[in-house]
């Protein structure tokens, strides 16, 4: 018989039972409808992880001095000098993947601003840095590379500053501030950024041009204490990571034996762990919601059973006009279908309703994903075919003569 | 000579029953002509069912042939049975057997959706002309619960006739109805049988054996008797007969 007779057949027979064919459907609609949401949170918390991160500057790469082997020593790295605003030069004009690269020297001191102090640190910068840490201005200026060719005594405060040497409401743009002897005019204010993942007050900062921080505070001209890179994107991490090793090891004269003496890392680690963490908060809220679609699962098999004993009197029926058993199998089979498609459908519709509810009255991020609609309705459509073919093969195998004379 | 529908030929049925073996058709040997309207008689445990099962294609006999429309159906597997049944035979079931929540029209439809070569529109078409044969037509869309018993059982007929059978096949065909309806089913058969359709009707009521043309008698699962009757008594004439229909209200 042809396919769509039997569809005919199967949706009479479905019709003429709708309350019970709805309440079978609820099982599977209630799983799907959780499968779609709970994925669609999961991916959202995820989401929202790896923006934050990104933030701080997922596409950052820090360039530490190494410690090397000296004699036998190993010494720590912050014993040991090797960067040099030649590697930075080298770096910035060499390499491809990196659209900003700042030298880091930094000193910790105290802050002065007329009665009151705040110890702090002091970050000699180019303005690229802003751009790598995800830094933006609330007012006034960047530094400019007039500034940096002339060490002037300008310097941009984080929130943190402020809020320790300043009275409030007064604009800290224009006045002078002293970081140990040195005088320093304010020419901009970050806009805050709270705590790091770390739990660092990223607003406890003072930038100055790199060239201030040498010639006046650190009187050290030669080495920096870190470079700042970003790649340009995420995904570029790890192959600028290999261009800049690549051109420092070949700054640095180093023969093939011989060890990096610089470390360079990327936050790559950091937000594989912490997706990770939210990928098995993924899974776990996806498992439970697979398993509520199993139990929709199983109760289409237990309806079709139920309906299979209940119609057998109908099933000798069909047999005796001209059925055959494949053709009772199909019209089973394709019923339990219509059964788990239908309710997927719904139950599609019911969890992108339900996430765009808890994205606007829960305000959670969601995140809905195709993948996650077509597994669920794969997997649909399987728990059909699973559930429906035992019942179905009970009723192909009937005999005509039992069945017709079953009451 | 008149065409002939079945044949069947020192047939024999048994069963294994606890390990002993019941013998419930023993030789049997007859044929039907087309046109014919047999009825097929017998008390319980005659065999009459074991005999209804083998005719209606439902069951293989454990020996013997059975020919039908010239075609050995004796040892057709279960798919090449079901597509005898659909072609070859009606079936008329003592209840019914009607789908509940169904209209007439898609119950009569219903062999039709089992035969590929049939479309939606000859389906359809084929289904309103077998009502208008049982004189439903004006009742296409009523369900079940909707008709009457004698109605309910014209559909069913209505349902036997649209695959075009070569012989319609009654199982205790009135034995749910009252007396009255049972005439009015007899008289729509003998209308049938008129316009040259074969019935078997299998009963064990001797009054509706007297409007056939022919009856055979199994007795212990061997045929008895073997008797053409001379005199067919009319169902329409029948139903003139009987007492006015009671008068009283419910």
């Amino acid at each position: 018989m042809a396919i769509l007779n039997l569809i005919k057949l199967a949706i009479k027979a479905l019709q003429r039972n709708k309350l019970r064919a709805f309440l079978t459907m609820l099982g599977i609609i209630i799983g799907v409808a959780a499968v779609i949401a709970m994925m669609a949170i999961g991916q959202g918390s995820k989401e929202s992880i790896r923006s934050s991160l990104s933030g701080m500057g997922s596409n950052m790469i820090t360039i530490f001095p190494q410690s090397n082997l000296e004699g036998g020593v190993r010494m720590g790295g912050s014993s040991f000098q090797s960067l040099t605003m030649k590697d930075v030069n080298a770096i910035k004009k060499q390499a491809t993947k990196i659209d900003g690269i700042s030298p880091v020297v930094n000193a910790s001191g105290q802050a002065v601003n007329g009665g009151q102090n705040w110890p702090t640190s002091i970050y000699g910068v180019s303005q690229d840095y802003l751009h790598i840490r995800q830094f933006s201005l609330k007012d006034g200026v960047n530094f400019t590379d007039k500034d940096i060719l002339t060490s002037a005594k300008v310097c941009l405060l984080g929130q943190t500053v402020i809020d320790n040497l300043f009275a409030p409401g007064v604009d800290p743009v224009g006045k002078y501030i002293r970081f140990g002897k040195t005088p320093f005019q304010v020419i901009g204010i970050l806009n805050p950024k709270g705590q790091s993942n770390f739990g660092q007050d990223q607003d406890d900062i003072i930038l100055a041009p790199y060239t201030t921080v040498q010639n006046r505070i650190t009187a050290s001209t030669v080495y920096l204490n870190q470079i700042y890179v970003s790649a340009i994107s995420e995904a570029a991490s790890d192959s600028a990571t290999n261009e800049i090793t690549s051109i420092l090891r070949a700054n640095h004269h180093l023969t093939d034996q011989q060890e990096d003496d610089f470390n360079v890392r990327t936050q790559a680690e950091l937000i594989s762990t912490i997706s990770a963490t939210s990928s098995m908060l993924t899974v776990l809220l996806t498992s439970i919601a697979g398993i509520s679609l199993f139990i929709g699962g199983i109760g289409i098999m237990n309806i079709m059973y139920v309906s299979v004993t209940e119609r057998t009197k109908e099933i000798g029926l069909r047999m005796a006009i001209g059925a055959r058993g494949s053709d009772i199998l199909m019209q089973f089979l394709i019923e339990a279908i219509i059964i788990s498609i239908t309710g997927g459908l719904i139950g599609v519709g019911l969890g992108l309703l339900s996430s765009f509810l808890i994205t606007k009255l829960a305000h959670w991020p969601v995140l809905i994903s195709e993948t996650s609609i077509m597994i669920s309705f794969l997997v649909c459509g399987i728990t059909g075919v699973f559930f429906g073919y035992y019942p179905a093969q009970k009723a192909a195998r009937l005999d005509p003569i039992e069945a017709l004379r079953y009451e | 000579m008149a065409q002939e529908i079945l044949n069947i030929q020192h047939l024999k049925r048994s069963f294994a029953m606890g390990g002993e073996t019941v013998h419930a058709l023993k030789d049997v040997s007859f044929s039907i002509q087309a046109g014919e309207f047999v009825t097929i008689m017998g008390s319980s445990g005659s065999g009459k069912t074991t005999m209804l099962n083998i005719l209606g294609c439902l069951d293989n006999p454990t020996s013997g042939t059975y020919m039908l429309d010239g075609q050995d159906v004796g040892k057709l597997d279960r798919n090449q049975l079901a597509r005898v049944r659909n072609s070859k035979i009606g079936f008329v079931f003592q209840s019914y057997n009607l789908l509940a929540r169904t209209t007439a029209l898609e119950n009569v439809e219903l062999p039709l959706f089992y035969n590929k070569k049939v479309n939606a529109a000859e389906r359809k078409q084929r289904a309103i002309k077998a009502l208008q044969a049982v004189k439903l037509d004006g009742r296409m869309d009523h369900l079940p619960n909707q008709l009457s018993g004698g109605q309910q059982q014209r559909v069913a007929i209505a349902r036997a006739l649209v695959g075009e059978p070569v012989m319609i096949l009654a199982d205790e065909a009135t034995g749910n109805l009252d007396t009255r309806t049972s005439y009015e089913i007899m008289a729509l058969m003998q209308d049938l049988n008129k316009e040259g359709k074969t019935i078997v009707f299998v009963t064990h009521e001797p009054d509706i054996a007297a409007f056939s043309s022919r009856t055979i008698m199994l007795r212990d699962g061997s045929v008895q008797k073997d008797l053409k009757n001379e005199k067919v008594r009319s169902a329409r004439q029948a139903l003139e007969e009987l007492p006015p229909a009671d008068s009283y209200s419910i």
